[in-house]
């Protein structure tokens, strides 16, 4: 097959190429241009996308003997993801862009690119497993489980996952090092790239309050809306936060208060008793299959977040949409995150959250829906 | 397909870099295996001193300057830096009311960069003139910018040749403009020698940038000429080489075969340029047949007042440039967009901008160059690839568009 492989400039990536080149695919590596303004490591980015970076995967080719060049979609990641990051903040949501680039960029622009210009497949440096049965691709979790990445690959619908290629999903991420370094890849102890790629120095309140402005607002209590106090920023706000909230007014009961809710245009942190950050209902919008469309209800479990951990459900259709039930309740949740569903290992598909409340068998009385905004996510 | 395999190379991006010729291989290893830094006294010392002022007699032979005239530096983004940042300071020292720079817009970024940071550092006034359609200078916007305030201004910087369209500037008429309010010009010849007729004494300019690997000579050599009555401020300080304008130990070896390959060059420039505008013409001639939509960039008047011999400078519209590239690399043809920042992105090309060009346009343009080695086989290869490869381009050029 002719294959497209993806290089940021990190080590998965170049092992990923050189898995594909070494099995016979004709391959051609190419790094994404993110920035419009590459910065360098001197300006003081890290993780990817800087100068750097590009040379890094321009020399991972050289050494797997592969063509090279750099694909500049600097204008859709800024429209597609960028933008909509700060949109979705802006509106009281909480997004994830490695999903919004995997599904707009990587996926689409790239694949559809590669595929126009003759190519087969997209490889990527994703910790994903690829399982054809029956002529159906299947996404499943990868083989090392504090690597894998299937969660932000949930929505990949099969035309796409049908031109992907993941070649390190079956192995583990010592031994991906060891053998880049095996390979004489130069970036075989590069560290690992954890924060989001557009926010060079990791301070994504920072970030945001520079593009949103900042305004102060009142920290609330939850029962009886009294203002405990007053903030600088509600970027600082983290739901399910606890320390740092400086109210100087123990509650009556000597209980700790929790960040419960970050209302984006007033700015009103909202907090109140821990038990109050725990849902078990959740509805999701835009849902994604992987495959076919599951018969629903379904139980699954699902993932709410990039390294979050599973939580048994059951699914059912709901006007258009999906609802989500939970059997472990969850905490902190906030709409714009999206949840991905799971049978076993295997990805079925996921959504994007637009609510998250407490059912009647958790809650006391009737379920009151907790509007809540997460700010960083990890 | 291997990287570094080129016996099949189809090789069209002689405005990047041109084949070294034998007897500049030859001149430098060569004085490679010899010994002696020129500027020591002893016998291997005077034995390369001999050899760097030989080549620089050769090299002043070649451009018709005086040899004291010609400055040894490490390559044209070198000699322009010095050029413009030399003359720049050592100007507003003599004068401190020189701090205006005239240039144009199609510059080379060692020239543009330059004038950025001066503007930025040094309180440089820099004014970019414009070209028109074809990428020539407005001569007019000149004598105004000239004639607003001539005591203000401390040189005038433009390009013998673009880089990129090919365009050949009216020089001549730019000398004597500034000249004629006693402002020195300094002009990036770098395209031009060797490819259309280059006499420094004869066209008046104060200083002059040239460098080896675009005529058949190594990389990492170049010069600056400079005129005897302009003084120059150094960025390079040390050992007092060159005048002491530039100092650095001088790399003999280089020298010597910059000043083999100058010499062939200049001495070939007619029948060179006949015998590869010939070449340029059928490309663009039967490119056309086989993409009538594609537009040529830059002057259609083939003169070599006028056009580059080499240059064939192509859009392509509905494709990318980069598309192209890839796929003819692909099928081993090497061509170039035209310009590429450090990160290896393609961004649109400022001079097909400043053209009139809108960005769409300049991302949809490929630039083809020959040179000394070219055959017509290499033009063959071209016109067969080039039908199915723009095909092809076109349909990522929609599944971007559609996905965007």
């Amino acid at each position: 097959m002719r294959v497209i492989a993806a290089m940021s400039g990190g080590v998965d990536s170049a092992v990923a190429a050189a898995r594909a080149a070494e099995a016979g695919h004709d391959v051609t590596g190419i790094h994404l241009a993110l920035s419009r303004n590459p910065r360098s490591h001197r300006t003081g980015a890290r993780g990817c996308c800087t100068v750097e970076d590009a040379g890094d995967a321009r020399r991972a080719a050289d050494m797997i003997g592969i063509p090279f060049y750099v694909w500049d979609l600097s204008d859709r990641f800024h429209a597609d993801v960028v933008e909509n990051f700060v949109a979705e903040y802006a509106a009281g949501r909480t997004p994830n862009p490695c999903v919004r680039c995997n599904e707009s960029i990587k996926f689409t622009a790239v694949l559809d690119r590669a595929v126009a210009l003759g190519f087969d497949a997209v490889a990527t440096g994703h910790y994903a497993q690829l399982v054809e049965v029956d002529g159906v691709v299947g996404l499943h979790r990868a083989v090392d489980p504090g690597k894998d990445q299937s969660y932000v690959l949930g929505v990949l619908t099969q035309p796409q996952l049908r031109r992907s290629m993941f070649p390190l999903g079956d192995s583990r991420k010592d031994a991906v090092r060891a053998e880049a370094a095996r390979r004489g890849l130069l970036v075989a102890q590069k560290p690992d790239s954890h924060d989001i790629c557009f926010i060079a120095d990791g301070d994504t309140s920072g970030w945001l309050r520079e593009r949103l402005g900042s305004g102060g607002g009142e920290i609330v209590d939850h029962a009886s809306g009294e203002v405990l106090g007053h903030h600088e920023g509600a970027f600082g706000f983290t739901v399910g936060q606890r320390k740092g909230l400086g109210i100087d007014r123990p509650t009556d009961d000597g209980r700790p208060r929790y960040v419960l809710d970050i209302e984006p245009v007033s700015g009103t942190v909202t907090v109140g008793p821990r038990e109050e950050l725990d849902v078990d209902r959740l509805e999701g919008s835009a849902p994604r299959w992987c495959s076919s469309v599951p018969q629903l209800p379904l139980r699954c479990t699902v993932q709410l977040r990039a390294h979050g951990g599973e939580h048994r459900a059951v699914l059912r259709p709901s006007d258009g949409q999906v609802l989500i039930e939970l059997l472990d309740p969850a905490r902190g949740i906030a709409p714009g995150q999206t949840a991905v569903v799971y049978d076993g290992s295997r990805v079925v598909g996921s959504c994007t959250l637009v609510s998250a409340s407490r059912g009647p068998a958790v809650g006391m009385t009737a379920p009151a829906t907790v509007a809540v905004a997460q700010i960083a996510p990890r | 397909m291997n990287d570094t395999d080129d016996g099949q190379l189809v090789y069209l991006d002689h405005a990047a870099s041109t084949p070294m010729r034998p007897e500049a291989v030859a001149a430098m290893t060569t004085h490679l295996t010899h010994l002696g830094n020129p500027s020591s006294l002893h016998a291997p010392g005077r034995a390369a001193r001999r050899v760097v002022e030989e080549s620089r007699e050769t090299v002043a032979r070649a451009l018709n300057c005086r040899p004291g005239e010609v400055v040894f530096t490490s390559g044209g983004t070198e000699s322009d830096n010095l050029a413009v940042k030399g003359v720049f300071w050592a100007r507003r020292e003599q004068d401190p009311r020189r701090t205006r720079i005239l240039s144009t817009v199609v510059e080379h970024h060692a020239v543009l960069d330059s004038l950025h940071w001066l503007a930025e550092h040094e309180g440089a006034q820099v004014e970019l003139l414009p070209v028109d359609r074809l990428g020539r200078v407005d001569v007019d916007a000149l004598r105004r910018a000239l004639e607003r305030d001539p005591g203000s201004v401390a040189l005038v910087s433009a390009m013998w040749a673009n880089n990129e369209v090919g365009t050949v500037q009216p020089v001549a008429e730019v000398v004597e403009l500034a000249h004629a309010h006693d402002v020195p010009v300094h002009t990036d010849a770098v395209q031009a020698v060797g490819q259309v007729s280059v006499d420094v004494a004869a066209c008046g300019v104060d200083a002059f940038t040239l460098t080896a690997h675009k005529v058949g000579g190594p990389y990492g050599v170049g010069a600056l000429v400079v005129r005897r009555e302009l003084s120059l401020t150094p960025l390079l300080h040390g050992g007092g080489q060159e005048r002491d304008v530039r100092s650095g130990t001088l790399d003999t070896p280089a020298i010597a075969a910059f000043a083999a390959a100058v010499e062939l060059a200049v001495k070939h420039q007619p029948e060179h340029a006949a015998r590869v505008a010939a070449l340029r013409d059928e490309l663009v001639h039967r490119v056309a047949e086989q993409v009538p939509d594609a537009v040529l960039n830059g002057d259609p008047d083939t003169g070599l007042d006028h056009r580059l011999p080499g240059n064939a400078h192509l859009t392509f519209p509905g494709c990318e440039g980069d598309s192209l590239l890839m796929l003819l690399d692909a099928r081993g043809i090497a061509t170039s967009t035209g310009s590429a920042c450090s990160a290896g992105v393609p961004q649109p090309s400022h001079v097909l901008l400043a053209m009139g060009r809108d960005p769409e346009q300049a991302r949809s343009s490929l630039r083809l160059t020959l040179g000394h080695t070219s055959t017509r086989e290499d033009v063959e290869a071209v016109v067969d690839a080039i039908g199915p490869v723009v095909e092809r381009a076109r349909a990522a050029g929609a599944a971007s568009r559609k996905a965007g």
